[in-house]
């Protein structure tokens, strides 16, 4: 026991000597993004904006009279699945695309892929920005509530870190992961409640009941829901099943990322 | 208790590279050859049973000819690699200059670099903040400090690549044959430094096909052969047995 304890003191000293070097990253990947663009982090609020007007447009003639305020609704899905999708996707070629320096310098490897959710993470924060535009123009009813949802944030932030790290590794020994989960998001995209209800599926019980049990983003979304749309605290069950998922995510990204960093090197 | 403290302590170690033949790195082709029996794992092994003791405040060089191991040792004294068999041992802070500014972000300005760079090398913002301009002045990029690394030339950024990574006293400084670029001028600013640190007491492992380099900097030596040592001791008995065997 006094083992694992000094192991993960050990751990944790690493990372507090790094912690610089993440928040670099993170400042690094941001910057770099909108460097030279004329309207700069402003694209953060903007870009997201746009698209929720374009899918509020084409979907709201589909579902506008079943759903209340549809624009705020669609967007709260939009607003999480983009965070998981672009983050995870970023994530995966963190460690690939670092391989040059970790051949020439001692780094922990995870702090890129760490340095990849997390910049996702701040990008989610600048769209917040937006989120408020869509709740004033809708003029969408706000109580309380709407003030918890960095607790849903946590737990998606924790899976998307499982997840990154998972891939990432993955990706070092079989360079198709990113094409096969470009194909897997697309998928799990439609299986989200993002544009419609999941009471519109009651024609298929089984696709709803899958969702509901296997879907950790009907969690975090629904949670997110409830408090930002429906202006509600979520039922215990939908917080037990996404801080598990992110857990279990954890664990298993952790785990598997720990069992083959030190062979990354002979591969990238 | 004359003895002074054993700085790197590198005990039989073996260092496995994977050489196979096609390398896989899809899903597809990893199962057409599992099924067919022929995922095979060409195992090379780069360094072979290497024992190696540094004091503190030695210098020692390491000589050989290409791919034959030496760079591979100081990647797994480094960190880098972890070796397949014994052990490696470091006591105290270690600077690798395997390659001078690896790390860095062509996109990115000569200060941002800086900053990158150092945290990469493990130190904290606040401590390079504080020794920005001393970077600053050996490199001599002041014009150049604002504009992005792209621009710069190789020499240019091997200059900053060296004065970061040597602002720090570090107890051991790896050091990989990274001054064949930069003009002479440069070169004897980077011999000079290393010869300061020496004398303030860092230990130093040197990687040069220069055996006059070797001879002046260093104090022991070892010989690596496709992956053996060969030979270790007085850096003038080696580096003479080397360039005898050399001749032949």
């Amino acid at each position: 026991m006094n083992k694992t304890s000094n192991k993960f003191a050990q751990y944790w000293k690493e990372f507090w000597k790094y912690k610089d070097l993440l928040k670099l990253l993170v400042v690094k990947n941001i910057k770099l993004k909108y460097r030279r663009s004329f309207l700069g982090y402003l694209w953060s609020v903007l870009n997201p904006l746009f698209i929720m007007i374009v899918m509020a447009i084409v979907f709201s003639t589909m579902f506008q009279r079943e759903i209340e305020n549809f624009a705020l609704y669609l967007f709260c899905g939009q607003l999480l699945f983009n965070f998981m999708n672009n983050s995870t996707h970023q994530a995966i070629a963190s460690i690939t695309g670092s391989g040059a320096l970790l051949k020439k310098t001692y780094v922990p490897k995870y702090i890129f892929t760490l340095a990849r959710i997390t910049s996702g993470l701040v990008d989610l924060c600048f769209s917040f920005g937006a989120l408020v535009i869509v709740m004033i123009a809708t003029q969408a009813r706000v109580s309380w509530h709407a003030l918890l949802f960095p607790l849903v944030i946590v737990q998606l932030y924790v899976f998307c870190v499982g997840l990154g790290l998972f891939l990432a590794q993955a990706n070092v020994f079989f360079k198709d992961i990113q094409y096969i989960y470009n194909a897997v998001t697309t998928a799990w995209m439609y299986l989200t409640p993002i544009f419609y209800d999941l009471d519109f599926l009651s024609k298929a019980p089984t696709l709803v009941w899958c969702i509901k049990h296997f879907n950790p983003m009907y969690y975090y979304i629904g949670q997110f829901r409830d408090l930002v749309w429906a202006n509600r605290l979520p039922g215990p069950m939908i917080v037990i099943a996404g801080c598990c998922a992110a857990l279990i995510m954890l664990v298993i990204g952790v785990w598997t990322f720990m069992r083959s960093k030190d062979k990354f090197i002979l591969y990238i | 208790m004359g003895e002074k403290r054993l700085m790197v302590d590198v005990d039989n170690v073996t260092i496995r590279f994977n050489l196979a033949s096609q390398k896989i790195d899809n899903l597809k082709e990893y199962v057409i050859k599992l099924v067919k029996g022929q995922l095979m794992f060409q195992e090379f092994l780069a360094v072979k049973d290497v024992s190696l003791k540094v004091h503190a405040g030695e210098a020692w060089g390491l000589i050989g000819t290409n791919g034959s191991g030496k760079s591979t040792l100081l990647k797994a004294i480094s960190g880098i690699l972890k070796p397949y068999k014994g052990s490696i041992t470091v006591n105290g802070s270690v600077a690798p200059l395997i390659e001078l500014g690896a790390g860095f972000d062509p996109e990115m300005t000569a200060r941002e670099n800086i900053f990158l760079n150092g945290c990469v090398l493990g130190h904290t913002q606040q401590f390079m903040k504080e020794h920005f301009d001393e970077i600053v002045d050996f490199a001599e990029i002041h014009n150049f400090i604002d504009s992005p690394l792209k621009n710069f030339s190789s020499g240019m950024r091997a200059r900053l690549g060296f004065s970061i990574a040597t602002m720090v006293k570090p107890d051991v400084l790896i050091v990989d044959e990274i001054l064949a670029v930069g003009d002479i001028k440069f070169r004897q600013k980077c011999m000079e430094r290393m010869d300061q640190m020496l004398a303030n007491g860092t230990t130093l492992l040197y990687v040069s096909h220069s055996i006059n380099e070797v001879k002046r900097l260093c104090d022991h030596a070892i010989w690596i052969d496709k992956g053996n040592m060969v030979m270790q001791g007085e850096v003038n008995q080696v580096c003479d047995a080397y360039t005898e065997a050399m001749k032949k």
